[in-house]
């Protein structure tokens, strides 16, 4: 393990968000246990985020779910301070952003944060050309340059051709890869994406997730993703948060949090999705030695694909492979009990 | 004896009003009353409205209306010249502008004045047609002997929509930044343009002398500048958030934003403003002829004053025209600026 993997890249400690005329008064109230309601009812106060600690590391994809209203847009915006916080701090690579002077953070907002929006949020009177060098552009970088770089990006994300168009001449999908390559241009080695592929139509959704992936293996950039789409969340995420009422109701590996709910909202939120096209071998194999001679399976595999293995032989047993070595067993009848939702398992428990 | 005095005694107040009678001169309607030889008559019907006149009648000590009037006269009088001191200089340059105006405008020859104008109207509104129009427009006038008036109107508003724009949009722009600020300028703005336009004049006789330019050119400005303002401020608040928003997230600076972003997308508000300007230019110039203004309203004033219908009519008609042309033309120039920024 490198250095990377253990000290975070990004780390918010502590940090709580109350809107009103007089946040910092509320600040004890908050910190007493005053809920989301209450604090509206009694003190005319929203509460937007409560002692949120998240840490996100370098070249992973930290994905941040919750429903409307749960303070998604809040947190993100916290982090290259569009938002101010009421009390807490969020370091980056150790040093606090929020102590940052306007010009530092303007340095940052430049060259270390890149952000994508849902409304995608180009410049209207700007060519998608002019749009994707913004970045570079507003650093007063020179403009050959930085012109061949924007249009490497444009290429990148498949929009060659298109440099002197406008934005409004361009369809939704295509306007959001130019967000995307805007955010890419900026060199910046931490991209914000807010619910970025919300306002997209299912087809293309699924195609521009493809293509952050991609880039993703490639460029391996610290993305923040915010969705509130679980299947979205699923499949982008290496490190996954769930918002509920400004506070963090669970967070970890996705495998993690489908396989143990933390409490009934997160059951309810993953109760519905295709859990053998979700979970992955190795969440679910015992982390025994291998049985010599057994049919292999890789950990990375989805249960779907061992059943379809398996072809429905309830007694079969895979060894599980990782790189070429072999790291566990999976039992058929692991993979079935995997498959039903906890809940469901434990009023069975319960009743016989 | 009035129908007043037995109020005044009632009071206690006899003393106070012979001690303070001013006497002074006879006022009309006592004269009237003397020579009709008929006294007051105290009935009910009779009784006038208790105003400053009727009080002083009963009552020496009361001023009259036109002590009134006369103490408001020499108020403005006793601050003009402090006034004077501070404005003349400051305003000078209006004069020096509008005065170079019209003399650049009737010095140059008109096969020079013609043609530049017609290519001025041609890189704003990019249409042949409109530049026709404007060439017929011209040639029109100047073929019945119109063309010096209808120069040295189109010199002022020239200069007056120039000086409104400098002045309109960084005060529509503060506006758009500050809301006290909003708060604070919006009764301005909307007293200016409540005003009845002749009602301006009044203060600025004043203040200026009638020979001078920067008269006129004040009261069309003070009129004029209002839409600028009120649509500049309106423009940078409607500029999308989201834009906006995305415009500080990359690291914009306040300068970046509103060079950047805030201005090219509020340009057809503020460009709808300038044709407003425009409009309301011409309207307080023709006005303006009250206050020696030169150009086609001093002629409608002529045609007025003298009785000379037809050189009234003409007159009127030149502006008429003048007024479609520069509608047709800013209102083309904003549809460049919108095709150029659309969204
Ligand atoms: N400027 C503000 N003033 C007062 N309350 C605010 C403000 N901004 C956000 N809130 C409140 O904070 C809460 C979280 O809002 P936020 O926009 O972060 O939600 P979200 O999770 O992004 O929702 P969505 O999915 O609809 O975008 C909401 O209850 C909202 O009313
Ligand atoms: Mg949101």
């Amino acid at each position: 393990m490198n250095m990377n993997a253990t000290t975070p890249k990004l780390s918010i400690r502590n940090l709580y968000k109350i809107f009103g005329t007089d946040p910092k008064a509320m600040l004890p109230h908050v910190q007493a246990g005053i809920g989301k309601p209450e604090l509206l009812a009694r003190h005319k106060h929203v509460l937007g985020l409560e002692d949120i600690n998240v840490d996100m590391y370098a070249g992973k994809i930290t994905v941040i779910m919750g429903l409307s209203g749960s303070g998604k847009s809040t947190l993100i915006r916290h982090l290259n301070r569009l938002i101010e916080p009421t009390a807490g701090e969020i370091l980056l690579d150790g040093a606090d952003v929020t102590r940052l002077s306007h010009d530092e953070l303007r340095k940052l907002r430049q060259s270390r944060m890149s952000m994508v929006f849902q409304k995608f949020a180009l410049l209207p009177h700007r060519t998608v050309l002019d749009n994707t060098a913004l970045a570079p552009t507003i650093r007063g970088e020179p403009g050959a340059g930085t012109r061949e770089s924007a249009r490497r990006w444009l290429e990148r994300v498949g929009l060659e051709g298109y440099e002197q168009h406008y934005p409004h001449q361009l369809s939704g999908g295509m306007q959001q890869r130019v967000g995307i390559a805007r955010a890419l241009c900026s060199e910046a080695e931490i991209m914000l994406m807010d619910e970025a592929f919300s306002a997209l139509d299912p087809i293309i959704r699924t195609d521009m997730q493809a293509l952050l992936l991609e880039l993703q293996r490639e460029l391996h950039k610290t993305i923040i993703f915010i969705t509130h789409d679980l299947d979205e969340a699923l499949r982008l995420a290496d490190h996954l948060v769930v918002l509920k009422d400004g506070r963090i109701v669970q967070q970890g590996e996705p495998q993690e949090i489908i396989l143990k709910p933390a409490d009934e909202y997160i059951e309810n939120f993953v109760r519905d999705i295709n859990r053998a096209r979700v979970l992955r071998v190795r969440s679910v194999m015992a982390a025994t030695g291998g049985t010599d001679g057994h049919d292999r399976i890789d950990a990375n595999a989805t249960l779907e694909d061992a059943l379809e293995r398996a072809q429905g032989a309830a007694d079969h047993v895979f060894d599980v492979t990782d790189g070429g070595c072999v790291v566990g067993t999976l039992a058929m009848t692991d993979l079935f009990k995997a498959l039903v939702p906890r809940h469901a398992r434990q009023e069975d428990a319960g009743g016989s | 004896m009035t129908t007043y005095s037995g109020l005044f005694e009632a009071f206690g107040l006899k003393g106070w009003c012979e001690a303070g009678s001013s006497g002074g001169p006879v006022s009309m309607a006592e004269l009237l009353a003397k020579t009709t030889g008929k006294a007051a008559e105290t009935n009910l019907w009779d009784t006038p409205f208790p105003s400053l006149d009727a009080l002083h009648g009963a009552c020496g000590a009361v001023p009259r209306t036109r002590e009134l009037t006369a103490g408001i006269e020499r108020l403005f009088l006793g601050i003009k010249d402090p006034l004077k001191t501070v404005l003349d200089p400051l305003t000078q340059p209006l004069s020096w502008a509008i005065d170079g105006a019209l003399w650049a405008i009737l010095v140059l020859p008109w096969w020079i004045v013609i043609p530049i104008f017609l290519a001025v109207v041609q890189f704003a509104a990019r249409s042949g047609r409109i530049t026709g129009f404007v060439a017929s427009v011209l040639l029109m006038l100047a073929f019945v002997d119109h063309y010096d008036f209808a120069m040295q109107t189109l010199a002022i508003i020239l200069v007056c929509t120039v000086i409104c724009v400098l002045f309109g949009v960084p005060i529509g722009i503060a506006m758009a930044r500050n809301d006290r600020l909003q708060r604070s300028v919006i009764p301005v703005l909307d007293m200016l343009q409540t005003l009845p336009t002749f009602v301006y004049l009044i203060p600025l006789i004043f203040l200026f002398s009638v020979t001078e330019s920067k008269l006129y050119g004040i009261a069309i400005i003070l009129y004029a500048i209002v839409p600028a303002i009120r649509l500049t401020d309106l423009g940078i608040r409607l500029v999308d958030r989201d834009v906006l928003e995305a415009a500080e997230a990359f690291g914009m600076s306040q300068r970046q934003k509103l060079f950047g972003v805030q201005i090219p997308l509020a340009l057809p508000n503020i460009m709808a403003g300038v044709n407003q300007t425009i409009m309301m230019s011409l309207a307080m110039v023709v006005i303006a002829s009250l206050v020696s203004a030169p150009g086609l309203g001093a002629l409608v004033l002529r045609g007025i004053n003298k009785l000379e219908l037809g050189v009234g009519i003409v007159a009127g008609l030149a502006i008429v025209m003048l007024a479609i042309v520069l509608d047709r033309v800013t209102k083309a120039a904003l549809a460049q600026v919108n095709l150029a920024t659309k969204h």
